[in-house]
């Protein structure tokens, strides 16, 4: 026991130490109940993949690979899985470079009201990505000549995407010295070197935070995709996922099941990457 | 040559930093502005730099008028309170990276910050991160980066604010011999007068955007030319007391003083004396502050001894630096002690005297 | 010549934040706009009114402000948000971050690990998870419970979703929390420590005073999420009998189930404003945590 551990009031010492041990065996099975209870609903995606006949029981898997080798037979199963990718990549590209930039002038240039604009986007955003403005955006969509299009789905989910990656990074930006920029800019670094050389590098586990963000909204979003998308070779995985059903209207649960952890992997391979390479730093969207 | 003409800053919503400010730095001087905090000399050294832009005013560097010129073409390096090290370079790459926006080639431009890097001491560091560096190489390293591109001045702010306080005293010789061994035009910003006066050949007293006096620090030291400069320099503050002209004496505290030249009978005066320059007496003196000691401080090898004097006009609280060799009983229980009655004698070459505010000249 | 940190400039920086309010503008606000326009027409999804809308000034605002179904599920909506949200997620979250703020390195990164995992998956793989879980006659759940036949969907459609919810969304604010937690300087847990105070006080007077603000971003933020959070659809569709059926869905079900486009416009819009006022109530209650600091 260290010394940080004593107890507060050194009055009587067994007291204190029953008490400090009781804490410890609530907080191991406090953790122990919050562990199972998020582990419990993936237990299913662990074991039903393998399994020769899934039902929607966790069992002990009849082990097998064949329901991996059964999504080969359908002809949509891995090209959504490209799609997907395509989706969230461009999204990424897209929502990093005009959050980065947007929030990095909009931190460093005053421009009186930027506040309220932005806690108003933050607003609308989180509301009308919804299924509120899904008519509206299909008819814009019919207009554009975006229907059937990645384009169409890309700029979307983007545009809805966009308030709260500027609002996060606007934040990540004012909480970095703006001596590093002065700093540069005194020794001759014009503005775009300063972006670059310096601006971006710093704030990097920012960018990447959002980037996986926007990776993670995009391929998992279905909405947007199901009603601006009609064919099938063009859907993304989310869509996919439901389509395998037998004729009779039976889920296929071996597809189901192996999809679905073919299809979760990518994401949280790229979180582990991520979160190792930067670290997520939470300094994002927070006021302090 | 650095010089500013007319120099004024107003900041939007009204802020008056800077004041029409004149001054001139010379070649290769080591020039402090000292202030306390809000007076302006921040902006002013952002303003030389380029950082800020004047309201009006000239900043000319060299030969060459640069107020409308942006940072990076003042030909001028500048030294961050936070340093300022970009947090992704490991120490060559920080140290090289002016060279680089030059257009250095990469093997040249590592091959000088290898050789800047070793004359500051940073050699065995070259490949570190600034995060895994102590507060004073972190100092060095800033200090390398502006050295590598030789420019033609330094403008340092608040360079030794972050640093311990036993590191503050070895980066400031070190601060002074490289400046020497450089020779280059060097203005630095501080709060801290000590700082001000060990370090620079000369320097500039600001005070609510304006200069309030320029000198060596020497002069700054011993006859300040205002009572804002008088309690602000020194390491323990000067003596301010008011006093009268009357009967051909000059009255203050109940002490009966000679009269400097240019007073007049009846006139009111601050009389400033520092404590360095009074001496104690342990026997009644008409030229001195009779008073009763209050406290005695240890300096280490003086005593700072604060006596309560009582006078006609008001009470006051004078203060004197005792050597530790000087005093009656400097064996024996020591004198003075507290309770004890004392006088407090001016060295009368040393003391000044402020009509409204500002230094009587003989 | 400008005066901000990396000298942009005012046109500059203009040129920088146009894009992304251009493609904002176009994709976000526009639509927005334009339901509000269909929220004051008889748009239809099929029939007359789908090729003539007609202009029904508030008619479709009069009629949702009277109809049954709208006030009980905007009732469920904030039975939704207050368990799931403020007292689940924000919570429970709060609970694992102070749980895990001094815990050795594998313990943590295993808690932290399995609740992002449920965050990060994509939520239709999640939606197939909780059906599979919950499912009546072959679920996870109830072989674990043996309570055989038991049907969690059907007959606490509620507790259910607000369940799946928390389980959702609460990584988010467990990693908010942490941060937050790290950013209490020790000392003043220290001092209050020596004092004497037990870890309800503690929290009390020194850990929840510092991160006042983190709590309201973070209960703005999940709380809006919350509630237009459409992924409920997936697993109850709003049933049985619209015993789940929160705002979203509902939203959902009228406008492109039921094809009265104008009257789900006309919803959306009055959810817009419940959130707006949300979000201003937030917004007061930071700005006087400013004030009382200054």
């Amino acid at each position: 026991m260290t010394a940080r551990d004593l107890p507060a009031r050194a009055g009587r010492p067994g007291d204190g130490r029953v008490r400090h041990s009781v804490a410890a065996i609530g907080r191991a099975t406090f953790l122990a109940a919050v562990t199972g209870f998020f582990a419990l609903p993936m237990l299913w995606l662990a074991s039903a993949p393998f399994d020769a006949h899934p039902t929607i029981t966790t069992s002990v898997p009849e082990l097998t690979l064949a329901n991996f080798r059964a999504l080969l037979a359908n002809p949509y199963l891995l090209s959504s899985l490209g799609n997907s990718v395509l989706q969230a990549a461009a999204g990424a590209v897209l929502v990093v470079t005009l959050a980065a930039t947007a929030a990095y002038a909009l931190s460093r240039v005053r421009i009186p009201g930027r506040d309220a604009l932005l806690y108003l986007l933050l607003l609308l955003s989180s509301v009308v990505t919804g299924t509120a403005a899904m008519v509206p955006i299909f008819e814009l969509a019919t207009r554009l000549n975006l229907i059937d299009t990645h384009l169409g789905v890309v700029l979307t989910l983007s545009g809805g995407l966009l308030p709260a990656a500027i609002f996060i990074l606007k934040d990540f930006m004012d909480g970095t010295p703006t001596s590093y920029e002065e700093s540069a800019r005194v020794f001759g670094a014009r503005p775009l070197q300063i972006l670059w050389h310096i601006v971006v590098p710093v704030i990097r586990p920012g960018l990447a935070t959002i980037a996986v963000w926007t990776v993670a909204s995009v391929w998992g979003s279905f909405l947007t995709p199901f009603i601006l998308l009609r064919d099938p070779a063009k859907a993304p995985g989310a869509v996919i996922l439901y389509t395998l059903y037998t004729e009779g209207g039976a889920p296929r649960l071996d597809l189901i099941s192996a999809f679905s952890l073919l299809y979760s992997l990518p994401v949280v391979l790229m979180y582990l990457f991520v979160s190792r390479k930067y670290g997520f730093r939470f300094h994002g969207g927070i006021k302090r | 040559m650095i010089s500013l003409h007319g120099l004024t800053k107003v900041f939007p919503g009204g802020v008056r930093a800077l004041d029409s400010l004149d001054l001139e730095i010379a070649d290769g001087e080591f020039f402090a502005l000292l202030g306390p905090s809000g007076c302006g000399k921040t902006t002013l050294l952002r303003t030389i730099a380029g950082l800020e832009t004047p309201t009006s005013g000239t900043v000319t560097i060299g030969a060459a008028d640069v107020t409308s010129l942006p940072p990076g073409r003042r030909d001028v390096a500048m030294v961050f309170q936070d340093y300022a090290l970009f947090p992704h370079m490991d120490v060559t790459a920080n140290i090289s990276y002016p060279l680089r926006i030059k257009k250095v080639p990469r093997a040249e431009r590592e091959a000088r910050a290898a050789e800047v890097a070793a004359r500051l001491g940073l050699a065995e560091l070259l490949e570190r991160r600034p995060g895994q560096l102590s507060g004073g190489q972190q100092q060095r390293v800033a200090l390398a980066r502006a050295i590598a591109c030789h420019p033609a001045a330094f403008l340092f702010d608040e360079p030794l604010s972050n640093l311990d306080a036993r590191m503050r005293l070895e980066a400031r010789t070190f601060l002074k011999r490289l400046q020497r061994e450089l020779a280059v035009t060097t203005v630095f910003v501080t709060h801290d007068q000590g700082e001000a006066l060990a370090m620079a050949d000369r320097v500039a007293v600001m005070s609510a955007g304006r200069i309030v006096q320029v000198g060596t620090p020497a002069e700054v030291f011993r006859r300040p030319s205002t009572t804002f400069v008088a309690s602000f320099i020194g390491s323990t503050p000067m003596n301010l007391l008011p006093g009268v002209v009357r009967d051909g004496a000059l009255r203050v505290a109940g002490g009966a003083l000679p009269l400097p030249a240019g007073l007049a009978d009846g006139e009111e005066v601050v009389y400033g004396l520092r404590p360095e320059y009074t001496d104690l007496s342990p026997s009644p003196r008409p030229d001195a502050f009779a008073g009763q000691v209050s406290v005695v401080e240890n300096l280490g090898t003086s005593s700072l001894v604060t006596l309560e004097v009582t006078s006609p006009d008001g009470d006051h609280l004078v203060q004197a630096v005792v050597p530790e060799d000087d005093g009656p009983g400097r064996d024996a229980p020591a004198w003075p002690v507290a309770g004890g009655a004392a006088w407090a004698v001016p060295r009368h070459p040393r003391a000044l005297v402020y009509r409204d505010g500002a230094l009587v000249t003989a | 010549m400008s005066t901000d940190a990396a000298g942009l400039g005012r046109r500059r920086a203009v040129g920088f934040v146009l894009p992304a309010l251009v493609l904002i503008g176009v994709f976000l606000v526009f639509p927005a706009l334009w339901t509000v326009y269909l929220g004051l027409t008889d748009f239809r999804l099929t029939g007359l009114a789908a090729a003539d809308p007609k202009m029904v000034g508030a008619d479709n605002y009069t009629a949702a402000l009277a109809d049954e179904r709208f006030h009980s599920s905007f009732w469920l909506t904030a039975q939704f948000v207050a368990g799931s949200a403020i007292a689940g997620q924000a919570g429970l979250g709060f609970a694992v971050a102070w749980a895990l703020r001094d815990r050795p390195g594998p313990v943590k990164r295993a808690v932290e690990g399995v609740v992002l995992l449920a965050w990060i998956l994509p939520s239709s793989v999640v939606a197939f998870l909780w059906l599979a879980l919950l499912d009546r006659d072959q679920g996870t759940l109830n072989a674990l419970l043996h309570t055989p036949g038991f049907a969690w969907l059907l007959d606490h459609p509620m507790p259910s979703i607000i369940a799946f919810n928390i389980w959702r969304g609460t990584a988010f604010s467990m990693m908010l929390y942490g941060a937050a937690l790290a950013s209490v300087p020790p000392s003043h847990l220290e001092t209050a420590r020596l004092a004497g105070a037990s870890t309800f006080q503690q929290l009390r007077d020194v850990v929840f005073p510092h991160i006042r603000g983190h709590i309201l971003t973070n209960l703005l933020l999940i709380s809006l999420w919350t509630f237009n959070d459409f992924t409920t659809y997936q697993i109850t569709a709003g049933g049985p009998e619209g015993r789940s059926e929160i705002l979203p869905v509902y939203i959902y079900n009228v406008a492109l189930s039921g094809g009265q486009l104008g009257f789900g416009a006309a919803v959306s819009f009055l959810v817009l404003l419940v959130n707006l006022v949300l979000a201003l109530v937030y917004l007061r209650l930071l700005r006087e945590r400013k004030g009382a600091v200054a």
